[in-house]
């Protein structure tokens, strides 16, 4: 026991190490997006395994944000994940609100058939989800996208919701109705302030989840003016080459929003908010 | 100020039943203790006054106003939470002014009454801060707090000190004595410590299985315990029950030792002697009515356990005022003071004398 709680300069040595393996290994991908976006096409291939380019250059960036159509995928991506972020998490928190707070007909059922569509591969439900929406009339719209993510989100976003309402109290909504709220009063004064890092992380999520589908939007999305932008990343491979530079330049731009995104949410995710609430 | 009435209520879980037909009558001002072991109803019993609970069958009033589908926030009672339940993303005077402000109660109001609290309990130099960064026992005030500022009809307490450490147990006893003494409103106070209950209660309610069985002040509950459940629940050390056998002059312990207790009521239906190891003494042999040994001896200062076997009637607790020179493996003599045992028959009712 001794010998393991008073640990070693070995042993931590050793742990820091594997810890900076990991994040070596875990970021090297990032380091090799951002090391071609900023490689001169004419050395891309020269000195392509090199870990630092001889020359810098940002004329890729320059290239993807004046002389390709990158903005208006990126507006389509953007307008298309947050709106199936916002969707989905108020849906999603409400149902996960129920599921934690309620005991009603049903509530099994309506747990195992959410169960069940996270069953089925993406793959073989592609070409009915492409009828329905072609039936609707919604093929190449943004809609259709935002419909169709919000749909496959919902099981995992509510299960998630569900399991931060649980980690709240009870206890704590009974002492705001004894207090004299109605019971939706002390949902939105007591729980719900309560439950913004759970709200953050499922936001978050669904965001990074729709931002990067491809699937869906390569089926459903034929014309450039509703590319999203992982279709729209696929223009810079045509027929014959491939543009590597201005591929990952505009690689690194998509990489923008995402951590925008959770440079904003992360104080939300920093537990502990909770604590203090019962016994300590 | 309310006087509660429940008259007949039950609860049940689809088929399954965990109170029955609880009558109970409580007046204005009264500070009632419900108790019992856990699992018995007790708290659901509360949560049922409180509203958090449907009550499932019979009435409840308050003031003779039909309360049962009432909610909770229409009830104007205040509730203190065993886990306290203190919104942890309020600091400690909004928390306790929370009732009002909900109310919309004027800034001016809230800030008096939330002042005025603070000043009784000690937290004036509190108010700023957030649950967390409070102690327990801190914690503790704050949710009386709550409870104080809305100066409600009724308070309920659930458990309300059952985690914090011992000291600070006694302590926060005394202050919901004195509590209660200053405001003289009706209280209902749910506890498994028996010490609370009569150190703190009017009149205790001994709840087990989701039976009521006994409704008394704490010294008629440690007088006259209507069942062998109650004799044993109310008391410390718990009172020692032995076997007997009636006899023509009273009963007959299992080593063949007849004890004249007099006559009572259904003397003959006497199935087990019920006596508190108070009211056991060390005596002369002579005197003795029963001899054994002492396997355990607990100096406790004030006071003396002495744990003896008897051969032929089983294990004995005596208790002995101050110190008692006694070793483990002595002999003890034991005389029983017949005046204050009790009998109980075969269904563990008490045999009145």
């Amino acid at each position: 026991m001794n010998a393991l709680r008073q640990s070693s300069p070995l042993a931590v040595t050793g742990k820091y190490l594997a810890l900076a393996f990991y994040v070596a290994f875990a970021l090297f991908p990032l380091y090799w997006l951002a090391k071609i976006a900023v490689t001169p096409d004419k050395l891309i291939f020269s000195e392509g395994t090199a870990l630092i380019p001889s020359k810098f250059t940002f004329e890729n960036f320059q290239t993807v944000l004046l002389q390709t159509d990158f903005v208006a995928y990126f507006r389509n991506s953007l307008i298309v994940s947050i709106g199936t972020a916002a969707i989905t998490t108020v849906i999603a928190a409400a149902a996960g609100y129920a599921f934690s707070r309620f005991d009603f007909r049903g509530k099994r059922l309506i747990i195992a058939l959410m169960l069940i569509t996270q069953m089925f591969p993406l793959l073989m439900i592609i070409a009915p989800i492409y009828k329905i929406v072609a039936a609707l009339g919604l093929l190449n719209s943004l809609t259709s996208l935002i419909i169709v993510y919000t749909a496959f989100n919902i099981p995992f976003a509510t299960f998630l919701m569900q399991s931060f309402f649980d980690g709240i109290p009870k206890d704590l909504e009974d002492a705001g109705m004894i207090d004299g709220c109605t019971r939706f009063e002390a949902l939105r004064k007591i729980v719900l302030p309560l439950t913004l890092p759970g709200l953050g992380a499922t936001l978050g999520f669904i965001f990074t989840a729709a931002w990067s589908e491809l699937l869906f939007a390569l089926m459903l999305i034929n014309s450039n003016d509703a590319m999203t932008f992982p279709v729209g990343l696929l223009t810079f491979v045509s027929k014959f080459s491939v543009d590597w530079g201005q591929m990952m330049a505009a690689g690194v731009l998509a990489l923008v929003p995402s951590c925008l995104f959770f440079i904003f949410i992360q104080r939300y995710l920093v537990q502990g908010l909770t604590t203090g609430a019962v016994k300590g | 100020m309310a006087g509660i009435e429940l008259n007949n209520i039950a609860k049940s879980y689809g088929s399954v039943e965990v109170l029955r037909d609880i009558n109970l009558t409580i007046e204005d001002g009264e500070f009632i203790v419900l108790v019992g072991p856990s699992g018995c109803g007790k708290s659901t019993l509360l949560r049922m006054i409180a509203g958090l609970e449907p009550i499932t069958g019979g009435e409840f009033h308050v003031d003779g106003r039909r309360m049962n589908e009432v909610p909770p926030r229409d009830r104007d009672m205040a509730m203190v939470f065993q886990s306290y339940a203190l919104y942890p993303h309020m600091d400690v005077s909004r928390n306790m002014g929370f009732s009002l402000e909900i109310r919309k109660a004027q800034k001016e109001e809230r800030s008096r009454k939330v002042g005025d609290a603070a000043r009784t309990l000690g937290l004036t130099s509190l108010t700023e801060r957030l649950p967390r960064a409070l102690s327990g026992g801190q914690r503790q005030r704050v949710a009386m707090g709550r409870a104080i500022v809305r100066d409600p009809s009724a308070f309920l307490f659930d458990e309300p000190l059952s985690n914090l450490d011992a000291a600070l147990r006694v302590e926060m006893r005394l202050e919901i004595a004195r509590l209660h003494q200053r405001l003289n409103a009706t209280m209902i106070y749910v506890t498994h410590d028996q010490v609370e209950a009569l150190t703190l209660a009017d009149r205790i309610v001994v709840l087990n299985a989701g039976d009521i069985q006994q409704v008394g002040t704490p010294l008629d509950l440690y007088e006259r315990p209507s069942n062998k459940f109650v004799a044993q629940f109310i008391g410390s050390p718990t009172m020692n029950i032995l076997g007997v056998d009636r006899a023509e002059t009273g009963v007959k312990l299992k080593d063949g030792t007849i004890l004249d207790v007099g006559s009572r009521g259904e003397q003959k239906r006497a199935h087990e002697l019920g006596v508190r190891p108070e009211h056991l003494d060390v005596v002369p042999e002579e005197a003795a009515h029963m001899k054994g040994v002492a396997e355990l001896v607990e100096h406790l200062g004030s006071d003396t356990n002495i744990h003896a076997s008897v051969p032929g009637v089983g294990p004995v607790l005596v208790r002995q005022h101050g110190h008692f020179p006694l070793k483990t493996g002595d002999a003890v003599n034991i005389a029983v003071d017949l005046e204050k045992a009790h009998l109980f028959g075969p269904d563990g009712v008490r045999l009145a004398a």
